[in-house]
């Protein structure tokens, strides 16, 4: 039986680990691919790994640690991050990652769904969203969460999946950080609305939390940053506790 | 002995192709090969592919256009003739097969199978890491049933007299055949962790 995912979340910044609140106040989290070792070693059944330099000019550093995480783990990961084009692509699955992710850049030109899924096939294209809870209406942020749009979260994660995106991750803004749990009943709704596997993002801050994103969530993977980097949640013990709530995970 | 100095042992005998046929993550299996010791050549020269001693078929990508690639490589012509063990990995699986639904693609014709798409019952790709029930096969020695593989794919080969291993989802389909020197899986053993590793060391003790 196909089993929910624990996904620990690497922000990468000129090659190294960062962890902030709200999507600023970076601290410095350690070398991305002894932390992918360690995950993998741990249990983690994925992971995926957020550029936020984003500046064309640093893009080759993350090449490089896309490829020694590649030789050093072997378990599959997704790289995000400033992606816009083929070639961006390209790059990044030649250097050995199994999954990109977009999210702005998708945004402002959505044909670029297409593009990917049809050259490199939908299970390999992930679209990321950022998005905020503003006066009960889930609005769509750009540039790590930012810029806010008026689009509507759920038009929009519909219309991805329409265009060729395999796989939704989804942040929740208001969550993230907080250590309160994640947003499932967003979760839930969007669960409803598309059929391809959705990752739930921000808020986990307690094992319970995990457990509310598959049963409440209805995610089909629960990824976090913090809480596994700073070794507030051993990744073992967290799947122990699920499988002991009859949530079905890998060991 | 560590696998490390197994493997270079066994580098002297094992010439391993790796064909590369274009878009998608061929170095996972390269990098995997390499955990294990063995060196290998990502290739699209059906003169290299044909002398090596191990074929390994990868697959990431769309069925219609990996197949343009593979018959403007010759390598289309080359794959069913191949002798020595070859193992195909997800859309080289189902690329070994008759045909295909994605883009209605016509296949390699080995395994006298067609690939049909998930019903929608399902979240559609299969995502993520699944158990595997084995026959008994040398692919599959070591590996007790119910081991956890990881899959990525929206198209499954049906159960037929080439399965050496199910998979359930939506259906009972299988997730890996063999028939005389061909062998392929659905999942990928190169991200499949220890499971996978031992897998792949199997194929090359063949």
């Amino acid at each position: 039986m196909l089993v929910k995912r624990i996904i620990p979340c690497l922000d990468i910044k000129d090659g190294r680990t960062v962890k902030g609140v709200n999507f600023v106040g970076l601290k410095d989290a350690g070398d991305p691919v002894e932390l992918a070792k360690r995950y993998s070693d741990e249990g983690a059944d994925e992971l995926v790994f957020l550029d936020i330099t984003a500046t064309k000019e640093k893009r080759r550093t993350l090449i490089d640690m896309v490829e020694n995480v590649a030789k050093a783990i072997n378990i599959p990961f997704t790289v995000g991050g400033g992606i816009s084009s083929i070639e961006d692509v390209k790059l990044l699955l030649r250097a050995g990652a199994d999954k990109v992710s977009v999210n702005s850049s998708a945004v402002r030109r959505p044909e670029l769904i297409n593009e990917l899924s049809s050259i490199f096939g939908n299970q390999c294209i992930v679209l990321a969203v950022d998005a905020k809870q503003i006066n009960g209406y889930w609005k769509v942020h750009l540039v790590g969460g930012r810029q806010k749009t008026n689009i509507d979260l759920f038009e929009w994660v519909k219309e991805g999946v329409a265009r060729g995106a395999g796989e939704i991750l989804f942040t929740s803004m208001n969550h993230d950080g907080t250590k309160d749990g994640y947003a499932n009943r967003a979760l839930m709704k969007m669960s409803k609305l598309v059929n391809v596997p959705i990752i739930a993002s921000g808020g986990a801050g307690k094992k319970k939390d995990f457990l509310d994103a598959f049963r409440l969530g209805n995610a089909d993977a629960a990824l976090a940053a913090s809480v596994f980097h700073f070794k507030e949640i051993e990744i073992f013990k967290l799947k122990l506790y699920l499988r002991r709530r009859n949530i079905s995970v890998r060991f | 002995m560590s696998n490390n100095e197994q493997g270079i042992m066994n580098n002297k005998v094992k010439n391993i192709a790796i064909i590369d046929y274009g878009a998608g993550n061929v170095r996972s299996v390269q990098f995997a090969l390499e955990r294990l010791g063995y060196n290998s050549v990502c290739t699209n020269t059906p003169k290299i592919i044909q002398e090596a001693d191990k074929v390994i078929f990868p697959g990431v990508g769309e069925a219609s256009s990996a197949m343009e690639q593979l018959r403007n490589s010759g390598i289309a012509e080359l794959l069913p003739q191949l002798k020595q063990d070859v193992l195909g990995i997800c859309l080289g699986m189902q690329l070994m097969c008759l045909s295909t639904e994605e883009g209605n693609a016509k296949g390699l014709g080995v395994f006298p199978v067609d690939v049909l798409k998930f019903k929608p019952d399902v979240k559609i790709p299969h995502m993520g890491w699944n158990t595997i029930k084995v026959d008994d096969s040398s692919l599959f020695k070591n590996i007790p049933d119910n081991s956890f593989v990881y899959f990525v794919h929206s198209y499954y080969v049906p159960l037929n007299e080439y399965s050496i291993a199910n998979t359930n989802y939506s259906t009972e389909y299988s997730s890996a055949l063999n028939k005389n020197n061909f062998y392929a899986c659905q999942f990928h053993p190169e991200k499949s962790g220890s499971t996978g590793e031992i897998i792949l060391k199997n194929f090359l003790a063949l």
